[in-house]
């Protein structure tokens, strides 16, 4: 099938690691088959591309599947080179600051926000709340120092730790109506609050942003089951 | 970057597995740099300067610019040194996003299962672990299988960033099994894995960075220790 480029990504509407990818896809200008799965009635195909993690998002590209969000990133970026706009930089420092930042959202800043979603006494809930809000703090320094005033992490232009953090908006909006926390305040982080409304309205952005009012209905459906599980995971 | 004016400088700590990555890495490389050992419990400014988010070692400092986490600075070494020694990561992007994503396994389930069956809370929690961390042995020896496809290292032919990335913890492995008689890559298990860290331990390059085991036991002896001292007074 030479010259073919068949990309096909598995994935969950509500999912932000799906969303990632369906951000990069749309900024490169890429096409591809999207394919939504029931979570709980995983597909074959999904069995079968992802079988260490059985999880979403998966994309095959000719047939071969490559799994795990910042790893699809960085492939898509690699594999399709010469379209589009470059998600990392070409500087080998700042690849690997961006590199750097991305980890630290998802090993520090979401860790956080679980920690604090998972929290059962008002006071568990205040610490976890308060950890989360430092790692935003840091992340506001971030684009602070590193973004030095550009609109964006990847500074003109939209890059790589953009779509890892800008995967993560819709469930942040959601979050402020199910938590009545504000992650990114504009009195606190001004910087990533200003980012937010900005990458959100990005014309390659907006149309792949999910309906804020359907993750809001979920996460109550997530909460309730979570709830009623008693001890919760 | 030709000639001179290339100042390498780690800041590690001797039993860091993750400081090993990159004394691996810079050792396949053939690089030069300078050692600095860090005090955990008293961190030097320079160590806090340039790793203020994390304050942890490893730290390479490349002409003033300082580098963290190990993966991240494999990659790094890797690109800036691209014609320097051999390459870590393969040419082909796919292959690339196979060790990518191996490399995290690596430490997202295998390093994090392996912790908890040592640190866990509980006894439960600590068998618990342990199962795990069987478990992601036998998914790494099919990864081996995969990425070596018949050759002596996950790079292939020659040491790769997979290689790196897990032989950075055989000294820890070795220390585990000494003390606990614990065997995670063993014969009936992972016999590709088993022969892959026997190769990969009596590597020139290797035998050059691999802290001292004896030295490692003690160290792990004490920490344990003061662990339970900890504990026992809270």
């Amino acid at each position: 099938m030479a010259g073919s480029n068949d990309l096909k990504l598995l994935g969950m509407w509500a999912s932000p690691f799906v969303l990632r990818v369906k951000l990069a896809l749309s900024l490169k200008g890429l096409s591809y088959e999207y394919v939504e799965e029931d979570l709980r009635t995983k597909s074959e195909l999904l069995l079968k591309s992802n079988p260490v993690h059985k999880k979403v998002p998966v994309l095959i590209h000719n047939g071969k599947p490559v799994c795990e969000s910042s790893v699809i990133l960085q492939y898509i970026d690699e594999a399709f080179a010469g379209t589009g706009p470059s998600l990392l930089p070409v500087d080998p420092y700042e690849r690997a600051m961006a590199r750097f930042w991305a980890a630290y959202i998802d090993d520090k800043m979401m860790a956080a926000w679980n920690q604090a979603s998972k929290a059962k006494t008002e006071e568990e809930k205040a610490e976890a709340m308060k950890q989360s809000f430092a790692t935003v703090e840091t992340l506001e320094g971030a684009l602070r120092d590193c973004g030095k005033g550009k609109p964006f992490f990847g500074g003109e232009d939209v890059g790589y730790v953009d779509v890892v953090l800008g995967g993560l908006l819709g469930w942040i909006r959601a979050n402020d109506e199910l938590q009545g926390v504000k992650p990114f305040d504009p009195e606190r982080t001004p910087l990533l609050a200003a980012w937010a409304e900005r990458f959100w309205s990005l014309e390659a952005v907006e149309p792949q942003m999910p309906d804020v009012s359907k993750l809001v209905e979920f996460g109550k459906m997530l909460q309730a089951r979570q709830a009623a599980a008693g001890e919760g995971n | 970057m030709a000639g001179g004016g290339d100042e390498l400088k780690l800041l590690g700590m001797w039993a860091s597995p993750f400081v090993l990555r990159v004394k691996l890495a810079l050792s396949f490389k053939g690089l030069s740099y300078e050692y600095v050992e860090e005090n955990l419990r008293d961190k030097s400014e320079l160590l806090l300067k340039s790793s203020p988010v994390q304050k942890k070692v490893p730290v390479l400092i490349h002409n003033g610019k300082p580098i963290c986490e190990s993966q991240i600075i494999v990659q790094y070494l890797d690109e800036v040194y691209s014609t320097t020694g051999p390459s870590f990561l393969p040419v082909d992007p796919y292959e690339r996003a196979m060790a990518r994503f191996w490399a995290a396994f690596i430490d997202d389930k295998f390093l994090a299962s392996w912790l908890k069956a040592g640190r866990g809370k509980t006894e439960h929690e600590k068998a618990e672990g342990l199962r795990e961390t069987f478990a992601a042995v036998e998914t790494l020896e099919r990864a081996f299988k995969e990425c070596s496809k018949g050759k002596p290292f996950f790079g292939g032919d020659s040491v790769g960033y997979l290689d790196i990335a897990l032989g950075a913890l055989v000294a820890w492995m070795r220390t585990a099994e000494v003390r606990h008689g614990i065997r995670l890559f063993d014969a009936s298990r992972s016999p590709l894995l088993e022969k892959w860290v026997e190769r990969f331990g009596k590597l020139e390059e290797v035998v050059r960075v691999m802290p001292d085991i004896d030295r490692l036991v003690e160290h792990a002896k004490l920490r344990e220790a003061e662990v339970a001292a900890a504990a026992a007074n809270n």
